[in-house]
């Protein structure tokens, strides 16, 4: 019993001598990305790492980043953090959800390294949690997808059934049904974020069925390349602007708009005025970008969209206001009520009129 | 000319070295590669095998050691009983994931529940778990000739999608605000291989993983079957003659290497993993089939084999970290490894000769 708590007592002095003190104000931070992916993988990881170095670009000698990527999740994720935190970073931003537990026990290890966890639900003093309203955008998506269709079959390649991704379709289904009652939807579950082949497959599946429009809760570009080489099939950028596949088959896109967020953190930690958050921005803070609508989409429906982008963006709309009802036919939201925050979060339903079963 | 002859026996004294050769060469190439990358050679090679060990920090690092390599050596000398034999379990990938699943089925039934008999039931079930999950390829190939290569390989995609499965369904945590992924095994403490001794990173698998390779070489020096193993995997019809059952052994071999994959899964998701997550499996049942050839299939080897690479994933990832090296080079590192130890087995198996002599002993 006494080697066990020798061990542990020296263990954490060790943990705290090597890290050092931090809590006030600093001339220079060091920044830490661990990320799910590989740097260049075109939509998710790329886009956070683009973020991270506009914050360096920004903040200048003030700031050092590191970074590590394709951490698998698990162990390895907290081993990664563990060296950072060893290494001296102050500020840690770990890229995605399933970091989340490996989070919260590295970071009650090290109580004055500040962690940043993307899209994720458990925080700690040291611990906030960052997400995008990334719904907003998939309304709009939505809106062109129902507006551009001619066959009213659209394929929505789905990465996993998380609430994150459940949100994506459900907003994106309500608004193309608003402007297009017969449009119907196929969800193809990938069970990848980033998996250029089984998504190239995906898409070209939707396709033979007869989709259209195509829209992606996943990173990689083959579904625009697939959409490409079909023809007349019109996709979206996702997490990146995918600006290279428009005006066609891209007409426009979701864009993850980190790096406010960074600097602002970073900042933060630099004044010694950085505090546990909760944040979850979306087109409004800017966090949510919709891209360039391409010369594909006539002028008209164009100008239909970016006012639905634009009442969003200043608070009038509400992407799930009522009347909604949820697939079984049981009610949702009344006439003119809005979603709550929580319900958001831990979404697990398909709304009324989408097809098939959330797989579980 | 430079002629290749085959020795009669495969020499001993290459069968060390060749490892160790294997090592400088990889060093070498790997550094070659390092500095086409713009970084130190000699400070990268430092930091993925001095700094792990010896550097500053080296306390914590020691200590993910154990945890990087209990999994690889348990797998590992499984697999090398049958690959001596000549029974190829390619799929320890899915026989890792259902012993996880299986175990941890156990643990998360129980909860909330204490008790000291939850974590064993939950050992026996993660053992057993990849034990049938390997009979599946076993029993095919016993009764109906299949390629177990082959079936064990396909099952780890099955396994994986019975994972995601899991994941999101059967064993999703009720208070996880609809997210996938189980219960944290590790903060729930009738179920938690947690370090035994603080500070260690010595887990209830790496005591395991130690056993094994115990058992594993007696079994090989002194009991029958690692003497009908060896006799197979170097004379199948001499073995018929001497009355070995090839099917038993094929039975055996996949059984067994199977349930120590199993347990491995179990050990890492009541462990340092604690989630059955869709993504619990980061590739350890591959990873392992270098291991065991790297330590030339022999139990020992294979504990040393697993340490050191256990070694490059620590310190590749310091050097990721530290230097800003990418990911996919620390890969081509790791696989020169294996390249170079295939490439050096020719020395094992055949002699150089200058000259254009006669051959001797040649096939």
């Amino acid at each position: 019993m006494q080697r066990r708590q020798f061990l542990a007592t020296t263990a954490a002095t060790a943990l705290a001598a090597a890290t050092g003190s931090v809590a006030q104000a600093a001339d220079k931070v060091k920044v830490g990305f661990i990320y799910v992916g590989p740097v260049n993988d075109g939509g998710w990881t790329q886009h956070h790492h683009e973020a991270a170095l506009e914050m360096v670009e920004t903040l200048g000698d003030k700031v050092e980043m590191v970074y590590q990527e394709n951490v698998p999740e698990g162990p390895d994720a907290e081993r990664a953090m563990t060296q950072m935190a060893l290494d001296g970073a102050n500020l840690i931003f770990t890229t995605s959800f399933g970091f989340m537990d490996a989070t919260i026990n590295v970071a009650a290890k090290f109580p004055d390294v500040k962690f940043e966890h993307a899209t994720g639900y458990k925080t700690a003093p040291n611990v906030g949690v960052y997400s995008a309203r990334f719904y907003e955008g998939r309304a709009v998506q939505g809106f062109l997808a129902g507006k551009m269709t001619k066959s009213n079959k659209i394929g929505y390649i789905a990465s996993f059934p998380i609430p994150e991704v459940i949100r994506g379709i459900n907003s994106a289904f309500i608004h193309a049904r608003k402007v297009n009652p017969d449009v119907e939807f196929s969800v193809i579950w990938a069970f990848t974020w980033f998996d250029p082949a089984k998504e190239a497959d995906a898409a070209t599946a939707l396709i033979e069925q007869g989709c259209d429009v195509i829209l992606q809760h996943t990173d990689s570009t083959a579904p625009q390349a697939a959409a490409q080489k079909a023809g007349n099939v019109y996709t979206f950028g996702q997490a990146a602007d995918m600006a290279e596949y428009a005006p066609m088959p891209r007409i426009s896109s979701i864009i993850d708009v980190w790096a406010p967020y960074y600097i602002a953190r970073t900042e933060a930690v630099l004044n010694g005025t950085w505090e546990s958050d909760n944040t979850w921005d979306g087109i409004g803070a800017g966090m949510v970008g919709i891209g360039e609508i391409s010369s594909a989409v006539p002028a008209d429906v164009k100008a239909e969209a970016e006012a639905l982008r634009d009442s969003i963006a200043a608070g009038e709309y509400h992407p799930f206001t009522g009347p909604l009802k949820k697939q079984d036919g049981s009610d949702w939201l009344a006439e003119g009520e809005t979603a709550d925050d929580g319900t958001l979060a831990g979404m697990n339903f398909f709304v009324e009129g989408l097809t098939g079963d959330i797989p579980s | 000319m430079i002629r290749l002859v085959r020795r009669p026996m495969p020499s001993r004294g290459w069968a060390l070295a060749t490892p160790l050769l294997a090592v400088l060469l990889t060093m070498i190439a790997g550094g070659l590669l390092f500095a086409a990358l713009g970084k130190d050679p000699l400070v990268a090679i430092r930091t993925i095998f001095w700094d792990p060990i010896m550097g500053k920090n080296a306390f914590y690092y020691r200590s993910q050691l154990p945890v990087k390599a209990a999994p690889l050596v348990l797998i590992a000398t499984g697999l090398a009983l049958g690959f001596r034999a000549g029974i190829w379990n390619i799929g320890a990938e899915g026989q890792y994931i259902v012993g996880a699943l299986c175990g941890a089925a156990v643990g998360l039934g129980f909860y909330p529940a204490e008790g000291w008999y939850i974590f064993p039931l939950m050992v026996i079930a993660g053992a057993l778990g990849g034990f049938l999950w390997a009979m599946i390829p076993a029993l095919l190939r016993v009764t109906f000739g299949t390629s177990e290569i082959l079936v064990s390989l396909m099952l780890v995609y099955v396994a994986e999608n019975l994972l995601a499965s899991m994941a999101l369904g059967a064993m999703k945590n009720p208070d996880g605000f609809g997210f996938p992924g189980s219960r944290n095994l590790s903060q729930y403490p009738a179920a938690a291989n947690l370090e035994i001794w603080p500070g260690t990173g010595i887990h209830w698998g790496v005591i395991a993983a130690l056993i094994a390779v115990i058992c594993a070489y007696v079994v090989l020096a002194r009991h029958l079957l690692g003497f009908q193993i060896k006799v197979t995997g170097l004379a199948p019809r001499a073995a018929r003659f001497a009355g070995v059952d090839p099917k038993r052994l094929i039975v055996i071999c996949l059984g067994v290497s199977g349930a120590l994959a199993g347990l491995a899964g179990m050990f890492e998701v009541s462990g340092p993993s604690g989630i059955v997550s869709i993504d619990f499996n980061v590739g350890y049942g591959f990873t392992a089939i270098i291991v065991a050839f790297l330590g030339r299939l022999h139990p020992v080897g294979i504990l040393l084999a697993a340490l050191l690479m256990a070694l490059t994933y620590i310190g590749g990832g310091i050097a990721e970290g530290q230097l800003g090296l990418p990911s996919a080079a620390i890969l081509a590192f790791q696989g020169m490894l294996l390249f170079f130890l295939l490439a050096l087995d020719v020395l094992t198996n055949f002699s150089i000769r200058l000259g254009s002599g006669q051959t001797r002993g040649g096939v």
